[in-house]
């Protein structure tokens, strides 16, 4: 499965339900101005963990959090590899 | 407890010296101390308050912070609304603990009927007001939490019991500025803001309509040294590229189970920082500390303090403490305290290799971001919907907020085959309707069957 656009999808999906209003998705983007909070977040990690069948976040306590939604993907990348 | 004495927060402001150099610093409005206990936000609308049961339900929390100043020591109760809880328990709330007033800057819930005799729209200008300040009674302070019932619970306090908390180690020092993600209308917001009150410091509060670069901003500029936060606060913190304006000398943690995960990532971040972990809440007050940087609390923790003594009983924290709430008001919330004068948190421990680990809620309380939800509040609201027969609520672990929601369903049979492909969506949405967005489900499961068990009540397992 193509990892960035099921993220894509999953922001997508979320914000809408979450109603809210979800900034353009670029790299350079800062998770936290993408228009998603907290629970948008963890719901859409829910989701990712049941449809890549991976969660970067759980998996290494020592890891850094993706800042960027570049860094987001790219936490999804590596965990796939 | 050099303050618990004064009779009113006015009055323990001015004790605790220099109110005219240490600000409280809004999303929109800044105030010292000198200029919230000799103001009013409620001048524009005059009309003695003494004695009376006063409802405050601002959108804004310096609002809030001001109405309280002015109206502690004066009202006979004031109940502190939180922005989050839904409105349409307004009236609920207003009714509980008699209000004889409402107070809120959003002018819609102006408007709305809730049962309340006088409403006050208030600004966010403070005036300054000539009027005497003494302090009449003792006033109760009604903080809310989470009820099973589909109401929220009213803990009654008084500044005593929620300064004792506050006032714990105080090294009041000019050099120190607080803040805190939460929200003072929350037992952590509100232990912050009388930290910062009553031992002089200046303190940044957040607000909800403003972005984390922004809040980082502003508590960078005005030099946070102190700050506090539930686990999931500091998760999003972290993933702000701006969690670097702020130089904290001391972080703390609290409202939510802490795994090792976000203490070490939160030392990552902030080296400098001293990180500590401490359990509170809303009924029990502050219970201990735990500073060695580890998840868990070492047993020597739960004597530490001789004022709050604390025990572990059927695998539950029990405390009994000067902090704690004296009772709720609303009749039909059961006792806060055992015979012996204990408030049962219902948090589960467990002891390994000699050192305790929280492991959830007796009561199966799912903790959603700091945030309780009491599954059978949510399932009542499933059950409502025409196309649902019964449901079961469950926690689903989650990196950002600890946990979420979620829910099974079992549904009545539909009348077409293509109705079955947009009801969850459709529950999902009647569930938004009635409940506070962390309470919704994430996820709906529509199974055949429920399991039910012998005292022909649904099986939990909790975890």
């Amino acid at each position: 499965m193509d990892i960035r656009s099921e993220v894509i999808s999953q922001f997508t999906q979320v914000a809408e339900e979450q109603d809210k209003r979800l900034a353009p998705l670029t790299d350079d983007l800062p998770l936290l101005e993408s228009g998603l909070d907290s629970l948008c977040f963890a719901i859409v990690v829910a989701r990712l963990e049941s449809s890549l069948g991976a969660d970067p976040f759980s998996d290494d306590e020592d890891a850094r959090f993706p800042v960027t939604f570049g860094d987001f993907i790219r936490f999804y990348e590596n965990a796939a590899h | 407890m050099p303050h618990t004495n004064q009779a009113s927060l006015n009055a323990a402001i001015i004790a605790a010296g220099d109110p005219s150099s240490r600000i409280l610093v809004g999303f929109d409005t800044n105030a010292t101390w000198a200029k919230l206990i000799a103001g009013s936000i409620l001048a524009d609308h005059p009309g003695d308050l003494t004695g009376k049961s006063v409802l405050i339900a601002t959108r804004d929390q310096f609002r809030a912070a001001a109405a309280l100043i002015e109206l502690d020591g004066i009202a006979r109760r004031i109940v502190l609304f939180p922005p989050d809880v839904p409105r349409e328990q307004l009236r609920y709330v207003a009714q509980t603990a008699d209000a004889d007033l409402l107070v809120t800057d959003d002018p819609e819930t102006a408007s709305a009927d809730h049962g309340v005799g006088r409403v006050v729209l208030c600004g966010k200008s403070i005036r300054p007001v000539d009027s005497d300040r003494s302090p009449r009674v003792e006033t109760e302070w009604i903080l809310l939490t989470s009820g099973t019932t589909g109401h929220p619970k009213l803990a009654v306090h008084t500044l005593a019991s929620l300064a004792g908390s506050a006032m714990h180690r105080s090294p009041a020092s000019a050099s120190i500025v607080w803040s805190t993600f939460y929200d003072m209308r929350r037992y952590g917001g509100m232990h912050i803001f009388l930290h910062a009150a009553l031992t002089g410091t200046s303190l940044v509060i957040s607000s909800a309509q403003e972005s984390v670069a922004d809040f980082f901003a502003r508590a960078g500029a005005h030099g946070v040294t102190h700050i506090s936060g539930t686990p999931s606060h500091w998760r999003r913190a972290l993933m702000s590229p701006w969690a670097n304006r702020i130089k904290p000398e001391y972080i703390r943690m609290s409202g939510e189970i802490v795994d090792q995960t976000i203490l070490n990532q939160v030392k990552t971040q902030f080296p400098r920082a001293q990180i500590e972990h401490t359990f509170a809440s809303t009924e029990a007050g502050v219970g201990f500390y735990v500073s060695d940087g580890l998840m868990g609390f070492p047993p020597e923790v739960l004597s530490r303090n001789p004022l709050v003594k604390m025990k572990i009983e059927d695998g539950t924290l029990k405390i009994r403490s000067m902090r704690a709430a004296s009772r709720y008001l609303d009749a039909d919330s059961p006792m806060l305290k055992d015979a012996d004068g204990f408030v049962d948190t219902g948090d589960t421990v467990e002891l390994r290799d000699g050192r305790y680990y929280f492991t959830g809620r007796r009561d199966g309380t799912i903790n959603v971001g700091g945030f309780k939800v009491h599954p059978e509040e949510v399932e009542a609201v499933l059950n409502r919907h025409p196309q649902v027969v019964m449901s079961l609520v469950k926690a689903k672990k989650n990196p950002i907020t600890g946990s979420l929601v979620v829910a099974d369903v079992v549904l009545k049979p539909l009348p077409t085959a293509s109705a079955s492909t947009t009801i969850d969506g459709e529950i999902l949405r009647f569930c938004r309707g009635h409940l506070a967005p962390h309470q919704v489900p994430a996820a709906i499961n529509i199974v055949p069957t429920l399991a039910i068990g012998e005292s022909g009540k649904l099986v939990r397992r909790h975890a």
